[in-house]
Parts: C-alpha cells; sequence; structure tokens
C-alpha cells in the first residue's frame, strides 16, 4: 500500500467572499498576485513535501492547473525535477500531465525522462485530459481533446520504447527526427496512474492498457460502481483486477483537538473548492465532452459534472457564476459536512482520522491512497502540524490495517499480472457490503 | 410550417448530406449560421412564393454525420462546393448566415462559376480590423443564443428559443456548437486567407447584410468583406443584431428581393 501526500499548492493571499464575488477560481484577474507571497510558498510547499518524506509518506504527489490560484502548479514537471532532486526516497506521483496543452507531446517525453533520471527512477506519471478550464488557458481546441491525448499518450511511449532515430507523420502531432536521448530510468516506461472524475471513458481507457485508475475524490459509492466496470473491462480481457489497479483521494486535514481539526480543516473546502473551481462556460466547452456523455448531461440534468448541468449550460447571464458570497458560504458549509459524512473529507484527531480512513481502505480496497491537504489561507504551521501527526500516529496503524487487508499496491503487484480463466468470474475489488454498513450508520 | 418541407438525403463523396426544400421558383441555397438550421422562419415564407429553398444540414450538427475530413470552414465550402456541382442546380443565388455566410465565401472563392449572386448576412470568417469576434464559444449555450439578437423580446426567438429547452434541443445546439469549435477554434472565426482568395472573385454580385447592433460580428468584419469581394455593396440594418431576417423581417425580406430579383448589372 502506498501513502501519498498532496497539496494543491494554493495561492494563499485571497479571501473566500472574493473568490464567490468573483464567482470562481480561474479567471480571477492576477492583478492580485502578489509575487512575495508566491514565492515563499512555493518554496514552503516544497519543505512540506520534504516534511512528508521524513514522515513516512511513500510518495508526494503533483498536479496542475492553469492560470488559477486555486493550484499554483502552472506547470508540474517544474516542480517534480525540483522535487525529483530534493527528495531522497518518496516516489514522485503525477496525477497528470495534461498531454493536449502543452501540444508538444515528444518535450513531455523528454521531460519526464530527465525527471525520472534525475530521481533515480522515482517517477510516477499520469496523464490527463485536462479540465475545461485548461484548454481555454492553453486556446487548445477543446472539440480535439482526447484524439490530441489518445495521440499524444500513444506518441510518448513510442518515443520511450521504440530506438530512435524515425520520423512520426500522426493527425495532430509530426515530428520528422524522433530521438529523445534522454529516456526514462525506470523500463520500460515508468509506471503509470490515470486520474479521473467518475468518467467511465477514462476508466475503459485506463483497463484497456493496464494503467491503474485514480479517483479523484469521489464519495464511496459512485468511486465504487466504476471501479467496480473498470474490473469488468478488466475481467473481458481475462484479467483480475485488483488493489493494485485503484487509487483513490482522500482531503485530510490532522489536529491535536477535535474543534481545531474541525475549524482549520474547514480550509479542505475553502471558497467551496472544486465546485468553484471555474464557471460553467469554462468548465465544460463545448466539444470537450463526447456526444453519448452530452446525452447523459441532457437526460440527466442533476447528474451534473464539476457541479455542471444541463441547466446551468442553459443560463442566460454573461457570466454564469458557481454561487454569490451568501449562496457561497452556505453551500460551502453544507458541503463540509456533507463530504465528512461520504468520508471525501476526513479530518479530525489522529484517532478520528484513523478511523475513517480504515472504513475507507476496507470499503474501496485501494492500493493507493492520496491525503489531500486543505486549500486556501492557513498557516503553513497547521500544514505542518498535520503532515507529522499523519506520519507519526495515522500511518503507521492505517499500514497495519491495509496488510489485513491485502490491499497490494502497484509495485508489489503489477496491474495485469493475474489472470482469469476464460469465462471465470472475476473476484470483487471493493466491499459493498462496508459500503451499506457504512453509509446506514456514518461517522457523525 | 416546418412539416410543409421536403427531406431528402443527397450523397456527396459518400456522405449522406440531410437537405430540406421548401417553396417554389428558381432554387436558392441557404446556408445556415453556426447554432444550426432555426426552422422555416416567416422570412422564408416571405420568399417562397418565387423561390425554392435548398438547405444541405451541415455536417456533424446532429442530423448529416459528422465528415471526419474536415479540418476547417474551408474544407466545408470544398465539399459544398463539390455538391452544388453535383446538384444539377447550374449556377446559382446563395443566401448564407454568420458562418454559413462564412462557407459562401468560401464556396465562391474556390469556384466563382458557382453563384450568380450571394447574399451574406452578418458573416463570420474575416478578421475584423476593428474589434473582435464575440467569443460565444466562451459563454454558455444560452447566452450565445441570446447574444445572436439585440432585442431579446423578439417574436421568432421566443418562439424558437424560449423557454426550457428541451433535451434533443440541447443535444443539437451542442453538436453544432462543438462542430463549429473543431472547424474554427483558432484563429477564432475567421481564415487570414479569404480576403486574399475572394481579391480574384470578381463575377458574384454580393449583397452584404449587417445589423448595426450586432453583438456577434463587429462591423470591421463586413467592412472586410465588402473590401475583398470587389462586386459588393454593404447594406446596414437599423436597430437589428446578429439576426435581422428575424429582427426587421419586413426590411430584411426587401432587401434580399430587390437584389436578387433586379435585372443583372
Amino acid at each position: 500500500m502506498q501513502f501519498v501526500y498532496m497539496s494543491e499548492r494554493p495561492y494563499r493571499g485571497l479571501t473566500e467572499d472574493q473568490i464567490y464575488e468573483h464567482g470562481s477560481f480561474f479567471t480571477f484577474p492576477n492583478s492580485a498576485f502578489d509575487r512575495q507571497l508566491a514565492s515563499d510558498d512555493y518554496n514552503a510547499y516544497f519543505d512540506q513535501a520534504l516534511l512528508a518524506e521524513q514522515m513516512g509518506f511513500d510518495a508526494v504527489g503533483l498536479n496542475e492547473h492553469h492560470g488559477n490560484p486555486f493550484c499554483m502548479g502552472s506547470v508540474l514537471n517544474v516542480e517534480a525535477s525540483v522535487l525529483a532532486r530534493l527528495t531522497e526516497r518518496v516516489k514522485i506521483v503525477l496525477i497528470g500531465n495534461p498531454i493536449p496543452v502543452g501540444r508538444n507531446p515528444l518535450r513531455l517525453a523528454e521531460e519526464l525522462a530527465m525527471i525520472d533520471l534525475i530521481s533515480r527512477g522515482r517517477l510516477v506519471t499520469g496523464w490527463v485530459r485536462g479540465s475545461g478550464p485548461e484548454q481555454f488557458f492553453n486556446n487548445v481546441n477543446p472539440a480535439y481533446n482526447r484524439e490530441l491525448f489518445e495521440e499524444g499518450h500513444d506518441l510518448i511511449i513510442k518515443a520511450w520504447t521504440r530506438p530512435g532515430p524515425w520520423r512520426y507523420e500522426g493527425k495532430h502531432f509530426h515530428y520528422r527526427h524522433v530521438n529523445p536521448w534522454a529516456l526514462p530510468f525506470q523500463k520500460p516506461i515508468p509506471p503509470t496512474i490515470i486520474p479521473g472524475v467518475l468518467s467511465r471513458e477514462t476508466a475503459a481507457w485506463a483497463a484497456a492498457r493496464d494503467y491503474p485508475y485514480l479517483g479523484l475524490g469521489s464519495a464511496l459509492k459512485p468511486s465504487a460502481e466504476l471501479w467496480n466496470f473498470y474490473a469488468d473491462e478488466f475481467a473481458a480481457r481475462d484479467l483480475q483486477a485488483g488493489p493494485e489497479n485503484f487509487g483513490h483521494v482522500v482531503f485530510v486535514y490532522v489536529d491535536e483537538t477535535p474543534e481545531r481539526a474541525q475549524e482549520i480543516g474547514r480550509s479542505l473546502v475553502f471558497a467551496g473548492g472544486n465546485a468553484n473551481f471555474a464557471k460553467a462556460q469554462h468548465t465544460l466547452p463545448a466539444g470537450y465532452n463526447s456526444p453519448s456523455a452530452i446525452k447523459r448531461l441532457a437526460n440527466a440534468p442533476q447528474g451534473g459534472w464539476l457541479g455542471i448541468t444541463k441547466d446551468r449550460l442553459e443560463e442566460e447571464k454573461v457570466d454564469v457564476k458557481a454561487v454569490t458570497i451568501a449562496e457561497g458560504r452556505r453551500k460551502t458549509e453544507s458541503a463540509y459536512e456533507r463530504m465528512q459524512k461520504n468520508l471525501q473529507i476526513v479530518v479530525g484527531t489522529p484517532d478520528q482520522v484513523t478511523e475513517k480512513l480504515k472504513v475507507v481502505l476496507r470499503c474501496l480496497r485501494p492500493g493507493m491512497l492520496f491525503m489531500m491537504s486543505p486549500l486556501g489561507n492557513i498557516s503553513h504551521e497547521d500544514r505542518r502540524r498535520s503532515i507529522e501527526l499523519m506520519g507519526r500516529h495515522v500511518l503507521p496503524e492505517l499500514r497495519e490495517e491495509s496488510e489485513r487487508l491485502g490491499l497490494a499496491d502497484m509495485f508489489q503487484r503489477r496491474p495485469g499480472s493475474v489472470s482469469l480463466a476464460p469465462g471465470q468470474p472475476r473476484a470483487a475489488v471493493v466491499d459493498l457490503q462496508a459500503i451499506e454498513e457504512y453509509e446506514a450508520s456514518p461517522v457523525a | 410550417m416546418a412539416g410543409e418541407l421536403g427531406e431528402s438525403v443527397v450523397d456527396v463523396g459518400g456522405v449522406g448530406v440531410v437537405m430540406l426544400e421548401g417553396g417554389s421558383g428558381r432554387p436558392l441555397l441557404m446556408l445556415h449560421d453556426e447554432l444550426g438550421f432555426p426552422g422555416w422562419m416567416r422570412w422564408n415564407g416571405d420568399l417562397a412564393g418565387s423561390r425554392r429553398f435548398v438547405i444541405p444540414l451541415q455536417p456533424g450538427f446532429g442530423r448529416t454525420p459528422q465528415v471526419q475530413w474536415f479540418e476547417s470552414i474551408r474544407d466545408v465550402g470544398s465539399f459544398y462546393t463539390r455538391m452544388v456541382r453535383e446538384s444539377g442546380l447550374g449556377t446559382v443565388d446563395v443566401v448564407g448566415f454568420s458562418a454559413g455566410a462564412w462557407i459562401a465565401a468560401e464556396m465562391a472563392a474556390s469556384d466563382p462559376g458557382l453563384f450568380n449572386r450571394m447574399v451574406l448576412v452578418a458573416p463570420l470568417g474575416i478578421r475584423p480590423e476593428e474589434g473582435e469576434i464575440f467569443d460565444f464559444l466562451a459563454v454558455t449555450m444560452r447566452r450565445h443564443i441570446a447574444a445572436t439578437v439585440s432585442n431579446q423580446g423578439a417574436e421568432e426567438l421566443k418562439e424558437i428559443y424560449g423557454g426550457g429547452i428541451s433535451s434533443e434541443r440541447f443535444e443539437m445546439f451542442e453538436a453544432a456548437r462543438a462542430e463549429t469549435s473543431r472547424l474554427a477554434w483558432e484563429p477564432f472565426m475567421f481564415d487570414p486567407t479569404l480576403p486574399h482568395r475572394l481579391d480574384g472573385v470578381s463575377d458574384v454580385e454580393t449583397l452584404i447584410i449587417w445589423g448595426d447592433e450586432d453583438q456577434i460580428v463587429p462591423r470591421g468584419c463586413v467592412e472586410g468583406y465588402k473590401r475583398a469581394i470587389k462586386n459588393s455593396r454593404l447594406e446596414l440594418i437599423h436597430g437589428a443584431g446578429h439576426r435581422p431576417e428575424i429582427e426587421d423581417r419586413e426590411r430584411f425580406v426587401k432587401v434580399v428581393s430587390e437584389f436578387l430579383e433586379s435585372p443583372s448589372a
């Protein structure tokens, strides 16, 4: 089992009300950017990753968002390069590189190979399509997002595995000389993980390539349903999926007293968190989703993606704000409560957090657990204390529990290495009964 | 009214193009805008006594299948050029709206013999010297629709787009916007080479129509067309937005029929 420390590296100079008033994190005018604060914070976040390594985490995770105070990791490979040299033991997990938005997969292949080499083989690479706002920011045609993703991915794998030089003529990419000198330290390619927000298309794509799937903080039941779907896709290839095929993100804050944990942990939904990441028109640009996904959206207006529904896409306002200030505050409070009940957010003393995360491990049986630290403006001291408490008290107990549950990670058991005899039914990958039991009496 | 439209599927290079027809008289090719065919409107009815509308539904907009090899509006223009050549319509008149007007201009640029007279209503496709084309792909579908008229109470707009949008129409608008994004995301809704390619077109009499309250296409676009097409003139419709055909139908019908029916210069 791998325990991954992760942070959004949030910009800490805006208030919640400023975000509510503007209507989203994305598109907040950069005239508010404080260079000194950001400079200090980039460095503080590296220090926290180092602390996580000292406190026993197996890995540190990074993600990427553009033009957004929600996450200062605008180019995650820059941060990964720094961590490759600063850290000594932890794996560096990228969740992930948005292949379409850089428009240069060959350069991406070089950057990642260098990170893997500098870290002496500690890179875990991840591929994403990039959310809607990333397409806007980088002016990448949303209608070609999936094509760019798939072609770029295949090209990178080929650049790493097929001896060069050779020429490439694709649909979106063309290279007359593919011969990257730097190749990944890990052969044939670095371990890979595919993050997603409950998209079946993404899960099927990952399953077809033996890539583990990482659920980005979804609730237990929808996560379990998607993992079952993934496991079915796997079984159709006569393969048994297991914990090595799955990772799960939980938003975690630990403190010494329940009261303080609850108060500071509220920052896990700072300014509404993900729900106010971007406005409707940027979250789901035309062409970004497949026609079948649009059909699902059209017919299930309540089942929106990142809070986006057909109704919101129909709104007539120039700027479809996620919220107003009063509505924002109210929604954030109720999200904080609801997400704690759902175990999407886990906040408390070390004992409280340990108990709740054990439930997550029992229910979903992941091989990797990402513990995401708070958004917003909380102090670095609070961030460090949470990491220390996790390392000292929570991780040792969770390790024991994961051994008891037999949660092998992708390094202990290669995804796709367990065969099923043709026609043999697959074994369960999640514990639905444990989910039912938890939902019947959720932790208050 | 839409029930009176004839519908057929025309094979163009293996693609089944859904073709609508209505009215009688000399054929008038109509190219709809980037939101798709809005239905048979009153202005169609006004002209249908003397004109037979021939209306292809753009590939990828929900009815006619998407054509994978299209990469630009110019490609749609080439494809439609072949369609008209093979249709037996002969030299034909055309009216195009917004992105549909851009397609018509592309067709004229690739084969000036295709058209007799051309009406470009609020055409996209040329970079405005001043102002910017409204980024309708950076707003929600509903806001996009609302921006197409200066008067939100315009009667026919309410009939077509008023109230909630059904799931079916939502999917069709999304398909239209997605295909438009695919073809003209960057540069946004113009092709810098188009004015140069139109420069050689001299025999197609062209009427450019523009509502002076258009929120989508700035005046710079239509001025660009006027400069690029030698035999063209610009008709302003005061107080109308991007849909003069429904915002000031009487004036629109008057200028279009006078232009189409006038003796050749």
